[in-house]
């Protein structure tokens, strides 16, 4: 006979959904309720299931550029009737993915050697600037470092340092892969007072020159090494805050 | 058709269109069939688009989940037999399992899981789509679906024990019960 409790409190607790008092009133009936506590095992083994089998289905590209292709024709309409702009709207894409590929095809053919930092700073730049797009941002969208950590298992071949930061004015978001300069790379989502921080990780190249600061295109990028991994913060808050939460990865 | 003026345009874009995902992700569980997804969210885009002069502030995600909701329930009316429309109904319910640590899904793969989540009566499957991958809260979940709190939190408990039970029982045993 399952307990009352099982019921009426297990699942709200389980989804952060308990006032801070029924919780921790929970929580003590935890400590002698066998019964609960065995469910409560159940079901975040099944919740840990569910997050690690990556069910989330994101929207296909081909939907984005239908919809946002739509919206904008019916503009196009009404200032140009009868005007149709789907074909250049098509040339358009594909310049812009010639462009890409050109500008992919000539970082790999330069390499990454000492005078290049600028250059990959653009790209994290560029990286930062795309997952502002709509949907882009996180592929995993958490808060709880547990869960967006897992999340790179299988999908990236180093596991990145994820941890939230919220106590210290930097909560975690979530992550998402990314590539920059050729590679894939983590992608760790922080905010900050309205502000998004991407900070990109990646197994730190042999090199020694990939550190510093600067600004590009408007945002400021500051980059270290730490325990084998190369560090790029990107974003438009102040400088003051990518060296504070440096500072925080550097501390822990 | 009331075609909206450009600020509007340029709003809808910025609030709404950023939900997309989420709006794609819905469709696709309550359908189980990615085309099927593609098509009814493009629907529910337009009607939120034409809908958007009603739309004032707060939950834009809540907001356009809603219309995603209600727009894939009428497709599948429309489109599937009526005998396939689950509602949600207390005597079709498992009973919760007997043992709960037998229940180890620590083998449990995304092939099961998704066979798994397809199957449940879609009173859950939306319950648990829009709580576990969407990660919305209980009120949200109450706004989109227009049930009470109180009814949100029980078909999450009772879905969540159905999901446990069928994953824990061998696939051929697992009945399509919803098909």
């Amino acid at each position: 006979m399952p307990c009352d409790q099982t019921q009426t409190q297990l699942h709200g607790y389980l989804d952060g959904e308990l006032d801070a008092l029924s919780a921790a009133s929970f929580e003590k009936h935890l400590e002698t309720c066998t019964d609960c506590k065995q469910s409560l095992a159940a079901e975040e083994s099944l919740h840990r299931s569910i997050q690690q089998a990556g069910l989330y289905e994101r929207a296909p590209e081909s939907l984005r550029i239908s919809l946002l292709g739509n919206s904008k024709q019916q503009a196009a309409v009404r200032s140009f009737p009868g005007a149709r702009l789907s074909p250049w709207r098509w040339l358009a894409v594909a310049a812009v993915l010639l462009l890409a590929v050109f500008i992919g095809w000539r970082q790999l053919q330069s390499g990454r050697g000492p005078g290049n930092a600028q250059l990959m700073a653009a790209s994290f730049v560029d990286a930062h600037l795309r997952s502002l797009q709509p949907g882009h941002l996180t592929d995993v969208q958490s808060t709880d470092q547990h869960t967006v950590k897992p999340w790179f298992d299988g999908r990236i071949d180093f596991a990145p340092p994820v941890r939230d930061f919220a106590n210290e004015g930097f909560p975690l978001v979530g992550g998402r892969l990314d590539v920059a300069g050729g590679k894939t790379v983590a992608a760790l989502v922080y905010s900050r007072r309205e502000h998004i921080i991407n900070v990109f990780v990646e197994k730190a190249p042999s090199e020694s020159y990939w550190n510093g600061s600067g600004e590009s295109q408007g945002y400021h990028w500051l980059t270290w090494q730490q325990n084998g991994f190369s560090f790029c913060a990107v974003s438009d808050v102040a400088p003051v805050d990518l060296d504070q939460l440096q500072q925080l990865f550097l501390a822990k | 058709m009331n075609v909206l003026e450009g600020e509007d345009r340029a709003r809808f874009e910025a609030t709404v269109l950023p939900h997309l995902d989420a709006a794609f992700n819905l469709a696709r569980w309550l359908l189980r069939n990615r085309t099927d997804a593609e098509d009814v969210t493009q629907d529910a885009v337009f009607r939120a688009f034409r809908a958007f002069g009603t739309y004032r502030s707060g939950n834009a995600r809540a907001w356009l989940l809603q219309i995603v909701r209600n727009t894939c329930f009428t497709w599948l009316r429309q489109n599937r037999m009526a005998a396939e429309f689950m509602e949600f109904d207390e005597t079709t319910m498992p009973q919760e399992s007997e043992n709960p640590e037998t229940l180890a899904l620590a083998g449990s793969d995304r092939e099961q899981l998704t066979r798994a989540l397809e199957t449940l009566p879609e009173s859950f499957r939306e319950i648990l789509v829009l709580r576990e991958l969407e990660g919305c809260s209980y009120k949200e979940i109450a706004e989109i679906t227009s049930r009470p709190i109180g009814t949100v939190m029980s078909a999450l408990a009772r879905g969540r024990a159905q999901l446990r039970n069928s994953l824990s029982q061998p696939a051929s045993k697992e009945a399509r019960r919803a098909v």
